[in-house]
């Protein structure tokens, strides 16, 4: 009922490949819009903006860029966290070095930048395959950490290791403020999740869905296997990079390598399985879900009135975290995306049971 | 045509290894002696790894899954042993370990692995992760966080061999020593369980084929079990060297991420390919750390066995002795 697409009809090629074909979709993505820009600013208070929202954003970026790769192309990659390394760290040394570049401009070089580590790992992917080549990238990821920590011209010989990023100047205007920061991020993150979008519905996104569904298949019918896999890890690693880079610049402010180690990986990892593979809206449900976890486990014994001690905490917050994981995966192993789906298809009878 | 004309990109591969591994000898300033004992301690320390790939290797060749929890079980293992040795004599402790080990077998086949029977290997790659992740707060749940000190009496002493040969002799860890026989032991032992015995037979068609081995009658669910809890007491055993050799600690957990490079190295499916593979990785690893290391600023060792096994992998993409995939439309 309330997701009747009766009397929709569509009489051109135009309206029949729209982004968002039913009336009902346009409506609520336009709400969510107005709401996140116009409402959410004045609503939300400081902490929930710098604890959750603008950590959430800017992982859903990195999730967008992983699920590329992983949910759309089928190539495992456990280097991400490297990825957005790579992308910090280009970025830092940009606004450092060339201080009158606009930071707008420096944010999308940092994304080139990772795009170039990206493709250079990815390469192997032509011939590893599966795991091996989960394994494989882990090489990036331990190779980039020990590269940042080591190599001091990227973190400009700073004597410990960590760096602080430059304050957030665009234009003459200054992003000082978290509300600001949330702004900034959830422009950036909404024009690219567009572009994922659009990027995964025409031709090139089918290009690696067909490599993931079958790789020897798709070349049969015509795909270069080559532009397909170096594509995915190219445009993958450009939003993850990017997303390195607001990480670093946004959230953090000042870093250092542990930032993003090999679990940053893994979480990241998480939020795309959880989220839905082959989904951007399961990428933003994903990172929901594992921004928020960790702070409501944190909470819950207090919640619950209960005394216990900060490690006894973080380790039931281990075991609980890997309780769910497995809990997710058992109850729907294609993700929240799939439960969206689901949801919607029920909505277009109820209440009616036909 | 013959193994070793298909196989000859490897042999190449070797060679250039064996010449990486005696470079440093044709540097003025190396030692032979020194040399030696690095090479030996390279290959100690790769007994090791391999024993952790071992468990992984298992699992993998039975359920197809890539058990990422294998350190968690390490851990878990040790921190258990360790614990309980603390409260009744270590044969007592150790048989209670391995009971525990069981259970934790069970749980994981009844519990997660059953659910999720016919996902997609990623989906349960991911399921492993959240039994490392509940295997670490749970160890550290119930036995605390501490380091422990693993003493099952292994002597500490180093010993010094060919004290004729050299002057000065070359300096061998006894301890290493005994780990590597404890471990060959092991793997002969796991060879003749898989060639030998009915269970064996019934694990490696498991291995083959699922459905063909079901069909036949062959549980599966009860074959996992074995597998898992198999590869729960290969990870006692390196958890009580690695332990003695290190102290029981959170950080022994991150010996799995040292097993990696050498399961893809060696083939996910072999066991040989573990253990040749777990040596490659152990020699490259300490030589590139002791002769290599100084160039690059050192802290080397955390990724070097990895990109050696990205360029073994380059040339052959199923690992050394994986099996060759053809790839079918």
């Amino acid at each position: 009922m309330i997701y009747r697409e009766t009397g929709q009809y569509k009489t051109s090629y135009e309206s029949d490949q729209q982004l968002f074909p039913i009336l009902q979709d346009k409506a609520f993505i336009l709400i969510v819009l107005a709401f996140v820009f116009g409402a959410v600013p004045f609503l939300a208070s400081e902490y929930l903006f710098r604890a959750i929202l603008i950590p959430f954003l800017i992982l859903a970026l990195a999730a967008i860029g992983l699920n590329i790769l992983v949910g759309f192309c089928g190539q495992v990659s456990l280097g991400t966290g490297g990825f957005m390394a790579v992308g910090a760290y280009a970025a830092y040394n940009l606004a450092i070095r060339l201080p009158d570049l606009n930071l707008l401009v420096v944010f999308l070089l940092a994304g080139a930048a990772a795009t170039v580590v990206g493709v250079l790992f990815g390469l192997p992917s032509l011939r590893i395959k599966g795991f091996y080549l989960a394994v494989a990238t882990l090489a990036a990821q331990f190779f980039l950490d020990w590269a940042f920590a080591r190599i001091g011209w990227f973190t400009n010989y700073a004597p410990s290791g960590s760096v602080t990023a430059p304050a957030i100047r665009i234009f003459g205007y200054t992003f000082a403020s978290p509300v600001e920061k949330y702004l900034l991020v959830l422009a950036i993150v909404c024009i690219f999740a567009l572009v994922a979008r659009n990027l995964t519905r025409g031709a090139i996104g089918r290009s690696w869905m067909a490599m993931r569904d079958m790789d020897v298949a798709a070349e049969v019918i015509g795909i270069r296997p080559l532009y397909a896999k170096v594509t995915a890890f190219a445009v993958s690693s450009f939003f993850v990079g990017l997303a390195g880079a607001l990480w670093a610049f946004v959230y953090l402010g000042a870093w250092e390598p542990l930032a993003f180690d090999v679990n940053r990986s893994f979480q990241l990892l998480f939020m795309v399985i959880i989220g839905g593979l082959g989904s951007i809206l399961g990428s933003f449900l994903g990172a929901a879900f594992i921004v928020i976890l960790p702070l409501m486990l944190n909470q819950m014994p207090g919640w619950l009135g209960m005394e216990l001690s900060t490690a006894l905490i973080s380790h039931i917050e281990v075991m609980v975290f890997g309780t769910l994981i497995i809990f997710f995966l058992i109850v729907e192993p294609h993700g929240l995306a799939r439960l969206w789906a689901i949801g919607k298809e029920k909505l277009r009878l109820w209440p009616f049971p036909h | 045509m013959n193994i070793f004309q298909k196989r000859w990109m490897t042999w190449v591969l070797f060679g250039l290894l064996a010449v990486g591994a005696f470079a440093p000898l044709f540097s003025a300033d190396t030692r032979l002696p020194q040399w030696l004992e690095v090479v030996l301690g390279g290959l100690m320390s790769g007994v090791l790894y391999s024993l952790v790939a071992l468990g992984l290797v298992l699992i993998f060749k039975a359920s197809g899954v890539f058990n990422f929890a294998q350190g968690a079980m390490v851990l878990f293992a040790a921190l258990s042993l360790v614990r309980l040795m603390e409260k009744m004599p270590f044969a007592v402790a150790l048989a209670v370990t391995v009971l525990i080990m069981i259970a934790v077998a069970w749980l994981i086949e009844r519990l997660v692995l059953r659910p999720l029977v016919n996902q997609e290997g990623i989906v349960l790659f991911m399921a492993t992760l959240g039994i490392a992740y509940f295997l670490d707060g749970l160890g550290q749940t119930i036995w605390g966080s501490d380091i422990y000190t693993l003493d099952v009496g292994m002597p500490k002493e180093p010993k010094i061999l060919l004290e004729s040969v050299f002057e000065g002799g070359i300096l061998v860890g006894m301890e290493d020593v005994i780990a590597a026989l404890i471990s060959a032991t092991l793997v002969a032992v796991l060879a003749l369980f898989f060639q030998k015995t009915g269970t064996g037979r019934a694990l490696r068609a498991v291995a083959d084929d699922h459905q063909a081995a079901q069909s036949i009658g062959i549980p599966l669910n009860r074959i996992w079990v074995i597998v898992w809890t198999v590869s729960g007491l290969v990870a006692l055993v390196a958890g009580i060297i690695w332990g003695s050799k290190l102290g029981v600690q959170f950080s022994l957990q991150l010996v799995a991420l040292k097993a990696l490079p050498v399961v893809i190295l060696g083939g996910f499916t072999s066991i040989p390919g573990a253990i040749i593979g777990g040596l490659i990785i152990g020699l490259g690893e300490k030589i590139s750390e002791v002769y290599l290391g100084p160039m690059l600023g050192g802290g080397i060792e955390n990724w070097f066995a990895y990109v050696l096994a990205l360029v073994f992998l380059l040339f052959r993409p199923e690992g050394l002795f994986g099996e060759r995939h053809i790839d079918r439309v």
